[in-house]
């Protein structure tokens, strides 16, 4: 479905990737990061960067893309590399810096925390590449909904998702819309130091908020008047329903978990 | 003549936080088929009306039966929403899915129409309001006009047999709101569709079959729209502009020319003094 909301990193296309059922794209998900902690050496991030690599590779989304969702954790990832290397216990002395003498063990460290970090940024980035903001709302409300045994708003908490999702071009629109009129009347939305800066915010704020809880008045009286009563006895236009290319999927995960314990009893 | 579809008895509305009595003692009758209008400025208790026919708010005296069931009555609040529906004024404000096609869904859903059946529906509503190519776009990079044809559809997709629009051509620009406007005339004919129009707009009022004019509350003149507004002095107190033509007639005739009576459009403006000339 053609989809032209530029919310989150979403990137359409037509692969078997997008296709996936978004609740098997997820428990995929949950399964991969499990399967990411599992591992116990260097060895047993081949498997998983195998399937990350061969997911992409099939979902048509550019590395390019893919990449820059690292982007913004490059000084976690120096941060963490850097604590690690100094701060583990090891014995076996690589480097002598004259203030610190860096150990073999905690530099592989580095490398394993290093590397997990990359693997799940880019696993999750996967995700919101290949699934709509809706479908994958959609995914989590189907996944959610065994847990309304305990009153868990499953259907609520999607309703709402969704909302926002619908709302945000409209409220960006709104707040550009505000700026603007305030701007015209001599605000100042640019210049002093942070605090004037903030304080230039007050004027664009108040209305937004006030026209966002108008809107909010206005839609539930519109919801009412089509017969929303809550997720009791709705009917749905999208149906899910799991294909071949699901359950093989899910069969390609469960190899890669198998491979990544092997691999952690190879050494 | 069947039963009417939209029937108000005596009804008054006060709202809780003030008292204030927004609807007095309103009695009005629509029949099945019909294209009435409720026309009034700001505050003349119009919406507050359009609310209580579709059970959103619930009478504080008298009695409104819509398609036979009581509005009062809970149990028949959904079927009354589902058989009468409703368009609002702000196009942005009642739309609630991220794609056109599931929005229309949204009503569907609600109701529980089966899956299988949802396709064919909305097909048919968007075909009906003229925005099929626009089924899988996002709601909030269409226009006013668009937006609320897309609104229509999803009231329509329910199969309802009245429609009340409140105000819904409002906040539109003159493309937009003729747009909207033939689009809901069209409905009126080819499907028989009952129309409640609600509107601050003469030139809309004009073109439906009865006027109930509002004011203060009360329903202070109802009739052929030309009758209505063939006396622009009556219309005053009611702090309603007649229509520009209608105005120029009556100022023509005064001046002494012998135009015909009922003249509302530049068009009938036009043929009436062409037939002078002639």
């Amino acid at each position: 479905m053609l989809n032209n909301i530029t919310l989150g990193q979403y990137y359409p296309a037509d692969s078997i990737v997008h296709k996936l059922d978004p609740r098997v794209k997820i428990l995929l998900l949950v399964a991969l990061i499990v399967g990411i902690f599992l591992g116990q050496n260097l060895l047993s991030y081949v498997p998983v960067a195998l399937f990350l690599f061969l997911a992409a590779r099939l979902s048509k989304v550019p590395f390019s893309m893919l990449l820059k969702g690292l982007k913004p954790l490059r000084f976690i990832l120096v941060f963490t590399f850097v604590l690690n290397i100094f701060f583990l216990q090891g014995e076996t002395p690589l480097l002598n810096l004259g203030f610190a003498v860096i150990k073999t063990e905690s530099v592989i460290t580095a490398i394993h925390y290093c590397l997990r970090l990359v693997l799940l940024v880019l696993a999750s980035s996967l995700l919101t590449l290949t699934t709509a903001p809706v479908t994958l709302t959609d995914g989590l409300e189907r996944l959610l909904s065994p847990l309304r045994v305990i009153h868990f708003p499953a259907h609520e908490m999607a309703m709402m998702m969704t909302i926002a999702l619908r709302f945000i071009p409209t409220l960006l629109e709104e707040a550009d819309k505000i700026m603007k009129a305030q701007t015209a009347r001599g605000a100042d939305f640019e210049s002093g130091n942070l605090l004037n800066r903030a304080k230039a915010m007050v004027p664009l704020l108040v209305p937004l908020f006030v026209g966002a809880f108008r809107r909010a008045g206005d839609l539930a009286m519109a919801m009412e008047a089509r017969c929303y009563h809550g997720g009791e006895g709705r009917t749905r236009l999208r149906v899910l329903k799991c294909q071949k290319n699901d359950y093989l999927s899910c069969l390609i995960m469960a190899l890669v978990i198998l491979l990544i314990i092997l691999c952690g009893k190879v050494y | 003549m069947s039963e009417p579809i939209i029937s108000l008895d005596h009804v008054s509305y006060a709202y809780e936080e003030n008292g204030k009595e927004a609807v007095q003692d309103v009695s009005l009758a629509i029949p099945r088929g019909a294209f009435h209008a409720i026309l009034g400025q700001n505050g003349s208790g119009k919406s507050t009306l359009a609310k209580l026919i579709n059970g959103l708010y619930a009478p504080t005296g008298g009695k409104i039966t819509v398609c036979g069931m009581d509005t009062q009555d809970e149990k028949n609040t959904w079927e009354i929403r589902r058989r009468a529906g409703m368009v609002f004024q702000n196009p942005d404000n009642q739309l609630v899915a991220t794609i056109v096609r599931e929005d229309v869904a949204f009503g569907l859903e609600n109701i529980g129409v089966p899956t299988e059946e949802m396709p064919a529906r909305i097909e048919q509503a968007l075909r009906d309001v003229g925005m099929t190519e626009y089924a899988d776009r996002a709601p909030h990079l269409l226009s006013g006009g668009q937006k609320q044809r897309v609104a229509i559809a999803g009231v329509l997709a329910m199969q309802p047999e009245a429609i009340i629009f409140d105000e819904s051509t409002a906040m539109l620009d003159p493309k937009g709101r003729q747009e909207v406007f033939s689009a809901v005339q069209r409905l009126n004919r080819e499907q028989g569709i009952t129309v409640l129009w609600i509107t601050h707009f003469m030139e809309e009022a004009a073109a439906c079959q009865v006027a109930h004019i509002m004011h203060e509350g009360k329903l202070v003149s109802s009739g052929d729209p030309r009758e209505i507004f063939k006396d622009t002095a009556a219309l005053a107190p009611y702090h309603l502009d007649a229509p520009p033509m209608a105005k120029l007639a009556q100022e023509l005739r005064e001046a002494g020319m012998p135009l015909a009576d009922g003249i509302l459009t530049a068009e009938e403006m036009a043929q009436e003094v062409a037939k002078l000339c002639r």
